[in-house]
């Protein structure tokens, strides 16, 4: 579903112009949950801005395929109708624009580029219930400005009912399990689970410690170190990383 | 200003950054008089969204505990112009919402002198300008607080975002106070719209227009937030805003 090969990447937004990526390599399957961790300052969400396509993260070197596409080629609303989707580290306030109209706007962006008819207002509605009762968020909340005044944990289980409502194929989380306490962190583990393991999907889970991993099994395990994929090993490289460190394991 | 009155030039302020040329071809603009009575309430939209120039002078008088909610969408013209002098009695209430929508090489403006001349007595003014291209936008705008206008509550908010950095954004709120116990609020911001916002929204599916148009939609909502033709302006100030981007 989704070939890295060799991904070189540099960080130019405020004037610096510094490679982070430094030959990064990896392949995941249809059906197949990775999970890539790795000490501060690794690239771990240079290399999700980077497959999202954000301004200021400039490909030097490589190559990114995507269900048979040069991810790399398109722009980031295109990457979005394609099936990828980036779940934010930090997700944004957008003041004055509400849950529901930008995520019925962004459903429906989605479909008109795929040739797909419309979601009514009714339609949508449903959907969004459906997938907001599955992260127990409350719908009062989604007809609420984008983040505006969300909790830290609000905002990812937010990010989830997104993730829910767009129905990607693939999604990077980078860091999706940060700024959660222990029962938001199942209700959103639970999530990912319900959305996205499925056969003829993907998850890329960016992350600090193996606590999300307790709740969404991961096939494979990558350490981030330098810009490289260092190590690569099963769901116990985890857990061998929270007992030892980055440095004895890379 | 009588009917005789010569075309204004660059030497006075309240034309300061008009464009002049245009101005020309509609000078003298009429002046419009508005008296709210006593006690009553009224509203106006003021929508200038057609091809030529067009200059507007209202002078509105609002009586002793009168309320008078004012709408402005600035948008469309070659120049528009909108002028208001607003004079207020005992208690009375002035809302002012204003959103300016230009591109190309417009030159809107709205100059506003909202004078409290007797206690209590509120006013407050939105002014929210989108300027694109070779645009420019301009708020000028003095709140008069005279002597024994105690427990004046007065608000000035302009706020401008510009598209290229070729528009143009002039504000100016001015205040002048000659009573003890008033409360005068007025901020000011020129901007540009959000990269990371803008980024957020396209990693959703959104076109960058769809994108820009979304944030620019909630930037000028406060302009008509309340108003009576609330839905009415803001699907006009919408397909304006469709036509910029």
């Amino acid at each position: 579903m989704l070939k890295i090969d060799n991904l070189q990447a540099n960080v130019t937004a405020s004037g610096a112009d510094k490679p982070i990526l430094k030959g990064l390599s990896l392949s995941i399957n249809a059906g197949e949950i990775h999970a890539i961790m790795g000490p501060n300052g690794a690239g771990k969400s240079t290399l999700g801005y980077t497959l999202g396509g954000r301004p200021g993260y400039e490909v030097t070197g490589g190559s990114v395929e995507f269900d048979g596409q040069d991810l790399l080629a398109l722009d980031p609303h295109e990457r979005a109708a394609a099936g990828f989707f980036l779940g934010f580290q930090y997700p944004v306030e957008i003041p004055g624009v509400s849950n529901v109209q930008f995520l019925r706007e962004a459903a429906n962006a989605q479909r008109a580029s795929r040739g797909e008819p419309a979601l009514s207002g009714g339609e949508f509605l449903k959907l969004a219930k459906e997938k907001a009762a599955l992260l127990r968020m409350d719908m009062e909340m989604l007809k609420r400005p984008v983040n505006v005044g969300f909790s830290g944990g609000e905002k990812k289980r937010a990010e989830m009912v997104q993730m829910g409502i767009l129905d990607p194929k693939f999604a990077v989380l980078d860091e999706t399990d940060s700024g959660l306490d222990i029962d938001a962190l199942r209700i959103v583990g639970e999530g990912i689970n319900a959305i996205m393991r499925k056969p003829n999907k993907a998850v890329l889970l960016i992350t600090h410690y193996q606590r999300l991993l307790d709740y969404v099994k991961p096939d494979f395990v990558h350490v981030l170190a330098g810009g490289r994929i260092v190590r690569t090993g099963g769901a116990e490289l985890a857990l061998e990383l929270e007992e030892q460190g980055y440095e004895a394991v890379a | 200003m009588s009917e005789l009155a010569p075309l204004p030039t660059r030497k006075d302020e309240a034309f300061r950054y008009s464009d002049l040329d245009a101005l020309a071809g509609v000078w003298p603009v009429a002046r419009e008089e508005i008296v709210v009575p006593t006690g009553q309430s009224t509203s106006l939209s003021v929508v200038e969204e057609g091809e030529g120039a067009v200059a507007r002078h209202l002078l509105i008088e609002i009586e002793a505990g009168a309320k008078f909610d004012l709408r402005i969408l600035n948008a469309g013209n070659v120049f528009g112009r909108v002028a208001v002098d607003v004079r207020l009695g005992e208690g009375a209430e002035f809302t002012m919402g204003a959103a300016q929508l230009g591109s190309g090489a417009q030159t809107l403006e709205i100059v506003t002198e909202v004078s409290h001349e007797a206690p209590n007595a509120i006013s407050n003014q939105i002014v929210r300008s989108v300027l694109g291209e070779q645009a420019t936008g301009t708020y000028l705008g003095k709140v008069a607080v005279a002597r024994g206008a105690d427990g004046t509550d007065a608000g000035q908010s302009v706020r401008a975002m510009l598209l290229d950095r070729t528009a143009t954004a002039n504000a100016r709120p001015e205040l002048e106070i000659y009573a003890d116990d008033v409360k005068c609020a007025h901020g000011c911001a020129v901007g540009e719209l959000d990269a990371t916002g803008l980024f957020y929204l396209q990693s959703r599916g959104l076109t960058p227009p769809q994108a820009k148009r979304l944030m620019l939609q909630a930037f000028i909502a406060e302009a008509f937030s309340g108003a009576p033709e609330e839905d009415r302006l803001s699907e006009a100030a919408l397909a304006r805003l469709g036509a910029i981007l």
